[in-house]
């Protein structure tokens, strides 16, 4: 049965819906959708790897930032309460609600950093043309697949709601904090587009042959 | 034609086509499946833990809020209904969308698509491969209200004057969340696609 087939490694799949697609290289800027479901299967540019890469370097330094600065405080009636990102993960540290202090530093610290740690360690190697680091693929795997519990953009939204709840409050102030974590969200949005994992997985293949 | 039919497996994490049988992907090191077996399973065990959530989350409070003339405690709704008080409407939207009409339509969508698999039910692949894009993309989404209650309960602690704190409903609110992100999570969409006959 398989006498009929292309090579396997020639083949692509459909993740989605298990169609089979023969791979071809695409012309730069332009995608390729699975031909059953509709679904992006690969997308060719080829220089995107060196912006995935600068990207993740900024949004890494930016989220530093976005964790040792002040983020907001708030000021009524004489008396100031400065917050930090931390101050808002320990605002579940009492009684029961301790796990979800774990769990909101994971999705809005701890999983964004490991992303952004785990594609720059795999993909460093690719842009300066190097062979890829031994468990670049491990870290690539992990970035994708923590992509789903990374939720950066939606506490930004979280926030700017609970600001327009205070404002008849209180005065809020906005510090550096707040402008570094919106910078992490835009700058995570624009590289998480640019990723194709099949393009990807190609360079690695390639980089260790 | 479908990898499976092909005597194919394919790898969902890298793409990579592999002969049927074969157990791990060559290329990334994951697991191989033609079709997750146990995926329904796994799917009505999310979905029933996060629907029982959601429950508590909306009977308990989720603020608890005391200034110098009052003390109340607000539910979701109760939240809601406040943001519309204050005339804050697109805000009012926004925390009504998050927190009650995406968690119960993913409720539904999800119970729907796991029945669709269920039943062999062999028409609307297209709608159904859509209803489980959009439920992967904007599940995460009902996450907001809980990091709006993070953010008041770390920001208003004015000793006196005012201070707000998370109620237990938070903690029902986001397991019902990451519940129903396992739940689409666990969903194979090749199944929706298996009982097609129109392509081969
Ligand atoms: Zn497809
Ligand atoms: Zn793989």
């Amino acid at each position: 049965m398989t006498a009929s087939l292309p090579p396997l490694d020639d083949l692509i799949a459909c993740p989605q819906c298990d169609t089979l697609h023969q791979a071809q290289d695409l012309p730069p800027g332009s995608k390729a959708h699975c031909s059953r479901c509709g679904v992006l299967l690969m997308t060719s540019k080829p220089e995107a790897v060196a912006r995935i890469l600068a990207l993740a370097i900024t949004a890494f330094i930016l989220m530093i930032a976005a964790v040792s600065f002040p983020f907001l405080s708030l000021d009524a009636g004489g008396l100031t309460n400065a917050t930090s990102v931390i101050d808002a993960v320990l605002a579940f540290r009492d009684g029961l609600a301790f796990p979800l202090a774990v769990a909101v530093a994971f999705f809005i610290i701890v999983i964004p950093l490991m992303r952004l740690s785990a594609l720059i360690y795999a993909l460093g190697p690719l842009v300066r043309n190097a062979a890829p680091r031994s468990y670049a693929r491990a870290a690539f795997t992990l970035a994708e697949r923590l992509r789903p519990w990374s939720m950066a953009e939606i506490f930004i939204v979280g926030v700017t709601v609970a600001l327009i709840k205070v404002a008849g409050l209180a005065a809020v102030t906005i510090g550096p904090a707040f402008w570094a974590f919106a910078g992490v969200v835009v700058i995570t949005v624009l590289k998480d587009q640019m990723i194709c994992r099949y393009s990807i997985w190609e360079m690695l293949d390639k980089a260790e042959a | 034609m479908s990898a499976r039919k092909a005597g194919l497996v394919a790898c969902r994490s890298c793409g990579q086509v592999h002969q049927l049988g074969s157990t791990v992907c060559k290329r990334c090191g994951g697991p191989l499946q033609s079709r997750d077996e146990q995926s329904l399973q796994k799917v009505w065990a999310w979905l029933i833990a996060g629907i029982i959530a959601y429950i508590p989350a909306n009977v308990y409070p989720m603020l608890l809020t005391s200034t110098l003339i009052e003390r109340s405690e607000s539910t979701i709704i109760g939240g809601v209904v406040e943001l519309v008080d204050y005339g804050s409407y697109g805000v009012a939207a926004i925390v009504f969308i998050a927190s009650v009409m995406i968690p119960i339509g993913k409720f539904v969508a999800v119970g729907y698509l796991a029945l669709s698999i269920q039943y062999g039910w062999n028409d609307r692949q297209h709608q159904r491969h859509r209803a489980y894009e959009v439920v992967e993309f904007i599940g995460r989404w009902s996450m907001i209200d809980v990091f709006v209650v993070a953010i008041l309960s770390a920001l208003v602690q004015l000793e006196t004057i005012a201070t707000i704190n998370p109620g237990i409903a938070a903690v029902s609110f986001a397991l019902s969340v990451i519940f129903t992100m396992l739940a689409a999570q666990a969903f194979d969409s090749r199944l929706i696609w298996d009982a097609d006959r129109t392509t081969t």
